[in-house]
Formats: C-alpha cells, structure tokens, sequence
C-alpha cells in the first residue's frame, strides 16, 4: 500500500513538475536536446534509416526547430509513441514537442488542451485494398473487415462514413502501422484505412505496391500539425514560426543551397529579416538573429523537405496537391515576416 | 521511596508517549497512521490541484455522451450512438467472457496436466514438466501475440474459400470454417416447439441430481455400487433426444457461408478471442497444475497405501480418498490464478480484442482526454471483478476445507 502510494506520488509530482515549468524553451537549452515525440514508424514521415538515424518529413521539423533553438539539427531525442500514446507523453511533459501526423480538430485543441501551431500537411482520410478484391470505390465495402489504428480520428470518421452510407463493417483495433500492415498483408482484414499519406507511405514500403490500390473517396479532413502544451505560449510561438519560416523560404526562394549567400544580404527586405540581417526578429521570440537560418539549413525549407522524404522523387511518390504553396495553387500559406 | 509515590500521583505525563515502553509502541503507530494520511491527502490535494489547473476537473459527464466508435464483438447491442458508458460496459462484458472461458478451460487442463505430471510413465512425466516449465517462464503476452501470428499467417483467407480453385475448404460437411480472421460455427436456431425440449433437457438434468443423490443413498444403505455414470449419461442424452424428434425437430442449425466479404451466418469467433482464450488458458493452466501437484503431494503416502490395503481401485482411491484432502491445498492458490487469469486479459489490446481496458482505457480515454476518471474506473471494475471471483472461492473454499469437530 505504502509502495503503491509512493508510486502514484512519483507520477503526480511528475505530472506537476511537467505543468510548473512555464519556459518550455529555457528547459530546452537547459538540458541541451529537444524531445520530440513522433510515430513508431512510418516511412517518409518518421522512421529510423539502417543506421537508426530517424528521418523524414515529421523529423525533418523536430530537426528545424532543435536548430532554431539550440543551434544544432542533432540536438533531437525521438520519443516513438503510438496513436493512444501521444497525447499522454505531451500532456505529462515527457516530450516537448508531437509532431506525429496529428489531425488538428476541436476537441484536441480546447478539450485536451494543446496549442495546434499550424498545419504542415493537409491530409484527408483514404481506404488502401488489394487489387484482386475487385472493388473501386469505398461505396462497395459493406460487409467488410477493416483495420484500424485506435485512438486516432480515423476510428470516428469510419463510424460516421460506414452509417451514415447505411453500411456495416467490421472493425479491427490496431495500436501501430507495422501490426496493420502485417493484418492487412496476411489478409486479416479487406481494407486498411488510415491517412491517405499513410497509406501510400505504408504501401511503398510493400514487397509489390502495384498490387494495392487506394480508393478515390476521401472521407475526411485530416489537417496534419505539430502541436505543443497549452499554457507556454512562447514555446508555441517558436514552434509556430519555425513552421512559418520553412514555408516562407520555400515562397521566398530560400534554399538550403543559396541560404548563405542570401544570409549575406538581399535586396529583398523580408528575407532579411527572416534571415537576421535586418531587425531582430529571433530576439523577439527569445532566440538568436539567425534562428529562422539554422532552421532552414537543418533540412532546406518546407518544399525541400516534403521533396526529399515523400515528394515524387521518393518510393512514396506523393504529389504536393493541397500541399503546394499558395501561390502554386496550394493551402500552404505563411503570415508575412514583419 | 516517597520520591516514587510522587511520582506515581504526578500520574500520566506527555514523555512517557516516548519514555514509557508501555505506550511508546502506540505513539509510533499514531504517529506513522497520521503521517500516512497526511501523506494520501497531499496525494489527493495535488491531484485535484492539477487537475483544476489542467482546466479538467473530475467530472462523470462524459459517460453519456456518444460515443462516436464502433467495437466488433458486442454481447449486448451497441453503436457509433450509443453513449462511452455503453461502450465501456460492452468491454466490461468481452473481459467477464473471456475471463470466465479461460478460468474453465485453465482448470480442466490444469488438472489433468498437474495429475498426468505424477504419472509413473516416464515420457508422459518429463513432457508435462516441459509443458509447465515452457509455459510458466514465458511473458503470457509473448503467448498471446504469438497465438495470433499463428492464425493470421498459418489459416487461409475467407477469399482463399471462394471460387471453384478455392484453395481451402470448409471442415466437417461444410459446417465449420477456420479463417485467419476467426472461427465460424453454426448456430441453433430456435422454432417454435424448441422450448418443450429445453425444458425435457432441464428436468434431465434434475433428474441426473436425484438420481445421484439416491443412488448415493443406496449405497449407504446396502454397499452396492450401481454403474451410476453410465445411467446419468442415459439420462442425459435419451429424453432430450426423444423430445427432440417428438416434436419434429424444432431446433436446427444455422450454417456459415460465405458472403460478399466474410463469411456471414452462424457463430463467429474472432481470432483476437481465441489466441487470447487459448493464450491465457494454457499459460494459467501451468501454474494451476503446479498447484494441483502440490496438493496431490501434501496427501501423505500412507493414505493411498491404507485405500490399496483395504482394497480400493487406483481412480477410486484418488477419488475418494486422496482429492478431497488435495483439494484443501488446491483451492487457495487457484483463487490467485483466477485473478491473474482476469486481470491478465486486459493484454487484450495487443490483439485488438475490445476489452473494457480497450474500450474504457483505450479509446474513451484517448477521445475524450479523461485520464484520470477511466483510469479510476477501470480500476474499480477490476478490483469489483476480482473481489467477487475472491468472494466465490473463498465461500468454495470454507465448503470444502477440513471441518474439525
């Protein structure tokens, strides 16, 4: 009883050293690493490489906003956590930053009380079956057995989808994308449905990607972000403005290859100042001048590394669609650096 | 000597609390059942504290609201509608089935495992010891997750049964499928007339008790053993049989087949309730058998020897004799085996079984970000669990335990 009550005080004091600490960014620097939560694998988004070095487009974040703040892209320490998983390890303190492919909705944001700090992937929910089942639109799977990850919204979109279609289904819970794809391969269930990034992420890692196809319904809005606590709003404006300072590079034309020779100066005023050399913007987010520019040279900006770890270069082959700049005709879209 | 007396009518001061050996004991165990309290209080306070600075205050609300998922095995009717309370007492109910199907199935291969284990025949011996010694010093975890790899690699796809070059086939005349997502069996069905045998098969059964109990009577009073087992197996089978075709067949079997995706009709066992089932079963039943052996040995050798002289059958001796004594060393242990087995079905999650910890612990919790209420009340369905299955056996336990006169 003594032990077990010790214990709970262990977690509880955890709990509210995890609240008490008000300056995210100075525990940050203090201990000299960023713990970034992230997925417990998914290729392109977040997975570790032969040499256990994690990469992708969700790393590739986590690794702007450690050089943002400490100076050095290196200075991550992946927290793999599961879709049931996340929200505890954020909440509790244990990581400092989730970008896990995380759906921004309301509930999330006011009821579990996390500050969204924008969307750097806009998503929607899609269904993956193999080819030989036959079928061609998510309109003729009633009856089917269906994996899922728990605890995600893909679980409520599903439900909602399948009723009000007036179709049955069979649900089967899965905690992580090895386990469904390991189901859905053996053909343990008929349909996998996830992310429609996810999918063709976890389809490219399969030994025959052509023998599956992704349905054309999408069931969903999934606005993908990275997120931090509610409550330390500078942390979350560093978060925030780090994404901001990827996406506007990419707008601007900052690269990770012409980023010392704009460091130098431009003629452009906003570059400067995102830059450092014109004002002092990283000074007002309690950061050094060339905050935004380590950021960038971590990965390169927003399109180089959407290029690099999912772009149409890669296995996973997905096309920047909603995730275009703006002006592209995209949704990706950055407040003005002023 | 008057400097005693004086201090006999100074009477109780504070520091013989300390001094005094007669009351320092009870100083201390104040002392510590103060600090004790204190302590749960600072607990209760903190986490009150946190949880109002958190913006979530503890509050039961969200136990009716919808709860917008779906859960595939359901013994009572549910969906996306229904409220997170419903959703939690469906889990509720797939623990209570998996539970009570594994604690039957563990004591049965228990105890034939714990008595086969005794056995002279050597092989018979040695592969008993390797089946509790392989099955006790593995994670039940491992056992289950591998259960589960088996039935989804090893058993064909319900699309592998379809088409004239269908790979696998039903068994047992088309009745019975096994399939990497479970097992289908038929199901009775119903019509109207059934209730008549039900109810011929309930008096069978009552008739089974008395004859028994007459039977036992009979031989109290005139030392004949009639072949009781093969009259109650009469019993049991011939009226419900004879009722069965008197009233033309009114029960009859639903069979699975396959359509559309699944195959629909009929039982269908999920493979996440088997290997679990199995898992547990055959991981329990390893310390259930160690238990069984335990108390077989307790039962001095000369009690069996005493039953030979006086000329009693080996299955009649372990019967009568040396089971009843076993059964008082058994019983205790099998108490803590049912509660593992229960409180060990809630790894069900890592087959995506939708137990209570799945529904209530798992998905309600991550929806709705009420940790700290279905944390608390995943606790209390467990300790409600566990404390009735303890209040069974121990009641079991005081029926069978040595009456001393």
């Amino acid at each position: 009883m003594k032990k077990s009550a010790l214990i709970g005080a262990l977690t509880l004091t955890g709990l509210a050293a995890g609240m008490a600490s008000a300056g995210t960014v100075d525990d940050v620097k203090a201990k000299g690493f960023l713990q970034c939560g992230v997925t417990t694998g998914l290729v392109g988004f977040a997975a570790p490489d032969a040499n256990g070095n994690w990469e992708g487009f969700d790393v590739g974040f986590c690794r702007a906003v450690a050089a943002a703040v400490l100076g050095d892209p290196q200075a991550v320490k992946f927290t793999p956590t599961t879709g049931k998983t996340r929200f505890t390890a954020l909440a509790s303190g244990e990581i400092d930053l989730l970008a896990r492919n995380t759906t921004w909705t309301f509930s999330r944001d006011v009821d579990l009380k996390f500050t969204f700090v924008g969307v750097n992937y806009y998503d929607g929910q899609g269904f993956m079956v193999p080819k030989e089942l036959g079928v061609s639109s998510a309109k003729e799977l009633d009856g089917a057995t269906v994996c899922i990850q728990t605890g995600t919204t893909t679980e409520l979109n599903l439900a909602d989808y399948f009723r009000a279609n007036n179709m049955n289904y069979e649900p089967v819970p899965i905690e992580t994308n090895a386990e469904a794809q390991q189901q859905y391969l053996a053909g343990a269930c008929d349909v996998y449905t996830t992310d429609a990034s996810g999918l063709a992420a976890t389809r490219a890692t399969f030994e025959n990607p052509s023998a599956h196809i992704l349905l054309p319904e999408i069931i969903s809005k999934e606005p993908l972000g990275p997120l931090v606590r509610h409550g330390d709003d500078q942390w979350a404006d560093i978060a925030r403005w780090t994404l901001n300072a990827l996406i506007t590079a990419e707008e601007l034309g900052v690269t990770k290859a012409n980023l010392e020779e704009m460091a130098k100066g431009t003629n452009n005023p906003e570059i400067n100042r995102l830059l450092g050399t014109e004002g002092d913007l990283g000074g007002m987010l309690g950061l050094g001048k060339d905050w935004a520019k380590n950021a960038i040279a971590a990965g390169g900006n927003y399109g180089e590394i959407f290029n690099s770890n999912i772009g149409e270069a890669t296995t996973i082959a997905l096309a920047r669609g909603l995730n275009a700049q703006w002006k592209d005709g995209g949704l990706i879209y950055s407040p003005p650096f002023r | 000597m008057t400097a005693m007396t004086d201090q006999q009518k100074a009477g109780f001061r504070l520091s013989q609390l300390i001094y005094d050996t007669r009351y320092r004991s009870m100083t201390i165990q104040a002392v510590a059942l103060i600090l004790f309290m204190l302590g749960i209080a600072w607990l209760l306070s903190n986490a009150a504290q946190n949880l109002a600075a958190l913006g979530k205050p503890l509050s039961f609300g969200f136990l009716f609201e919808p709860s917008g998922y779906d859960i595939n095995q359901q013994l009572i009717e549910y969906d996306s509608q229904s409220s997170h309370g419903r959703a939690a007492i469906v889990g509720l109910l797939n623990t209570m089935l998996v539970a009570l199907m594994g604690c039957i199935t563990a004591t049965v291969i228990g105890v034939v495992i714990g008595v086969l284990r005794l056995s002279h025949n050597w092989i018979v011996a040695r592969l008993m010891t390797v089946y509790i010694e392989g099955f006790r010093n593995v994670p039940v975890l491992l056992w289950i997750v591998l259960f589960m790899a088996v039935f989804i690699e090893s058993l064909p796809q319900p699309r592998d049964f379809r088409g004239d070059d269908a790979t696998a086939s039903m068994v047992l005349s088309d009745s019975v499928a096994f399939t990497n997502r479970g097992f289908y069996i038929p199901r009775p069905e119903w019509h109207s007339g059934s209730m008549v045998v039900v109810i011929v098969f309930l008096l069978s059964l009552a008739g089974i008790w008395f004859f028994g109990r007459w039977a036992r009577k009979r031989q109290d009073a005139t030392g004949e053993i009639l072949p009781t087992f093969w009259i109650k197996l009469a019993i049991f089978v011939i009226p419900s049989v004879l009722a069965f075709f008197v009233m033309g067949q009114p029960i009859t079997l639903e069979y699975p087949a396959l359509k559309g995706f699944n195959f629909t009709g009929g039982i269908y066992m999920r493979n996440s309730l088997i290997a679990l089932w199995l898992a547990l079963s055959l991981y329990t039943a390893a310390f259930i058998a160690e238990a069984v052996r335990s108390g077989i040995q307790s039962v001095s050798h000369g009690q069996t020897e005493a039953a030979f002289a006086l000329g009693v059958r080996p299955g009649r001796t372990m019967q009568l004799v040396i089971l009843p004594q076993a059964l008082r060393v058994i019983i205790p242990p099998l108490i803590s085996q049912y509660l593992n087995l229960t409180k060990n079905s809630s790894l069900a999650i890592a087959v995506g079984y939708m137990d209570v910890t799945g529904t209530l612990g798992g998905i309600t919790l991550n929806q709705t970000g009420r940790e700290m209420e279905s944390l608390l009340l995943l606790m209390a369905c467990y300790l409600t669990i566990s404390l009735s299955v303890s209040a069974v056996m121990n009641w079991y336990n005081n029926a069978i335990k040595l009456k001393e006169r």
